[in-house]
């Protein structure tokens, strides 16, 4: 008989979900690296920072909650703006510029959810797509608060804590998108392995049923998405201090499906295949983009190919499952 | 007269503009059991669905225990009480089965070991994933979710299709031993008229998105003519 092993409880579950693998502890130590093996590449290094938070706030929706968007670039070009903005109008502080970004980021996730919440499979898609490209074209019209297709110009940032300036080796730069995502990281680590983020989990694989045993699945979306919206503000709020300027291109479409390309490339649902994506996808650019400038998206296309048709849990996901098979042997 | 648990009044209700009841009105006694019998596409899981909150109402009331339900929310529903199985069984996948008891257990008299007496097949079988069990047990583990909110109604949507005769004896066991407990009503939406009868109090027919017949089970059960005029060949061959 079974009964003689320890009955798994939910908070005993979580406990163990929430233990660190010796192989997180490399991970991190390993962003790191960059300062001492690639110094002329810290640039490179923070926007791949940012675009793994921007990955990773992708994930909580549609890894855990099962949401997918075709918009999410909305939350992180009005993050992008309003920090840019808030440097220009209010002052060039970084934290509140960033607190800022976030805020108003999640103000439209949240506005925006109470639609996103209702509905699934295309219609969604085709929601978060409308969001998204709302967006980009408000940010596009109002020319003389974001300087259209010009961009924001004017973004003056601070040095952070008033001692480190934002230099154009990108060491202040990379570190402070690297300690944002790192603390970023760990909320959504905190979320995710919470009974919330077990409720989201629920909804993604059975829509259905989770209202049938009690959880009010809307409010779960919509927290959700809110939490989501705020992360992408925050990424994209980094993105302008770092690069003292906030562009178009930072609400586009095309920053919207990147995204999800990097989040499928890297394994959707695992917390670090938005990270793995997002690395892989950047330096891919910055490599294939240095071979033929214009057509480096065809190799992207030849990556998500292979990837999504051998690996469909993709690379995060084939690695474990070639891990698993390995230790059992 | 004692309130009913549930009761429907005048119901109608579809998905988008297909309406599929046309004023459905039903009782649903504390504790009692109703047979939901009909043809095909009549209107029975719909019905379900509706008590449940999951179509949209184009008129009549849902009323629960004396207060109006219409606009609270499935999940409110299965809060205050309302437990459902659906004909997709819905098994989470990567839950275990005793997880999938667990995660949804609300507290009263059906715990895990009341879940496993009832179906000792689950047992056995506690630490397979959702999506490692056969059609019946996914069943058996459907219904024993349902009871394990603790629900004072539990709606049951053709539990016994499609699965292989031993294990239609099984559930049939469970679900006398369920009415025999008296701890919760049942709504029993079945093809096996016969068995469904069996199973039940009372008998409900719908045709067309609305009540045909109304009676005891018992009654219905020797009269064929209404049933075959209703329900079709399948009970006459059966009789």
């Amino acid at each position: 008989m079974a009964t003689s092993t320890q009955p798994v409880t939910p908070q005993l579950w979580l406990r163990q979900q929430c233990r660190w693998h010796p192989l997180e502890i490399v991970f991190w130590l390993s962003t790191l690296l960059p300062f001492f093996l690639f110094p002329n590449y810290l640039s490179l290094a923070s926007q791949i920072a940012i675009t793994a938070m921007f990955a990773l706030s992708l994930d909580l929706i549609l890894g855990y909650a099962g949401v997918v968007s075709l918009g999410h670039a909305a939350f992180f070009g009005i993050g992008a703006y309003g920090a840019g903005l808030f440097s220009i109008h209010v002052w060039g502080e970084p934290f509140t510029g960033l607190l800022f970004g976030g805020l108003i980021a999640g103000i439209a996730g949240y506005i925006t959810s109470f639609i996103v919440a209702r509905f699934r499979h295309l219609t969604l898609i085709m929601i978060t797509l409308g969001i998204g490209l709302m967006a980009h074209e408000i940010a596009n019209k109002a020319h003389s608060l974001t300087g259209g297709s010009d961009g924001l110009q004017g973004v003056k940032i601070q040095p952070l804590f008033g001692v480190f300036k934002f230099d154009l080796y990108g060491y202040v730069a990379y570190s402070y998108s690297l300690a944002a995502l790192f603390i970023a990281f760990l909320a959504v680590r905190r979320i995710v392995n919470s009974p919330f983020g077990l409720a989201l989990r629920g909804i993604r694989e059975n829509w259905t049923r989770m209202p049938a045993i009690g959880a009010d699945r809307p409010a779960h979306i919509r927290k959700a998405y809110t939490i989501a919206a705020v992360l992408a503000g925050f990424a994209g709020a980094i993105l302008t201090q770092t690069t003292q300027s906030a562009a178009l291109e930072s609400i586009s479409f095309g920053r919207s499906a990147d995204v999800l390309v990097m989040l499928v490339l890297g394994g959707a649902g695992r917390l670090y295949g938005g990270l793995i994506g997002a690395t892989i996808f950047m330096v891919a650019r910055d490599q294939f983009s240095g071979i033929a400038p214009q057509y480096w998206y065809f190799w992207i296309g030849v990556l998500l190919i292979v990837v999504v048709m051998f690996m469909p849990n993709g690379i995060l996901g084939g690695l474990s499952y070639i891990y698993a098979r390995w230790r059992r042997k | 007269m004692v309130e009913p648990l549930l009761s429907l009044k005048n119901v109608r209700a579809g998905y988008g503009d297909a309406m599929v009841l046309h004023g459905v009105s039903l009782d649903v006694r504390e504790n009692g059991s109703v047979a939901l019998l009909g043809r095909n596409g009549v209107g029975k899981s719909t019905l379900l669905m509706t008590i449940m909150g999951y179509t949209q109402m184009r008129g009549g009331d849902i009323v629960w225990r004396g207060q109006n339900i219409v606009r609270v929310p499935p999940h409110g529903r299965a809060r205050a009480g309302i437990g459902w199985v659906a004909q997709e069984r819905e098994i989470f996948p990567s839950l275990s089965v005793e997880e999938n008891l667990t995660t949804t257990a609300r507290p009263g008299k059906y715990d895990l070991a009341a879940a496993f007496r009832m179906f000792p097949r689950l047992q056995e079988r506690r630490r397979n994933m959702g999506n490692q069990l056969s059609g019946g047990e996914q069943q058996m583990l459907a219904i024993a979710r349902a009871l394990m909110l603790n629900p004072s109604l539990l709606l049951l949507d053709e539990p016994l299709e499609g699965l292989a005769p031993v294990i239609v004896d099984e559930l049939i066991a469970a679900i006398k031993l369920m009415n025999a407990d008296k701890t919760s009503a049942v709504v029993l939406v079945e093809q096996h008229t016969d068995i469904a009868l069996e199973l039940t109090e009372d008998a409900v027919v719908l045709e067309r998105g609305a009540v045909a017949h109304s009676g005891k089970s018992a009654a219905l059960a020797n009269d064929h003519a209404t049933l075959e005029r209703l329900v079709g060949l399948r009970v006459a061959a059966h009789a």
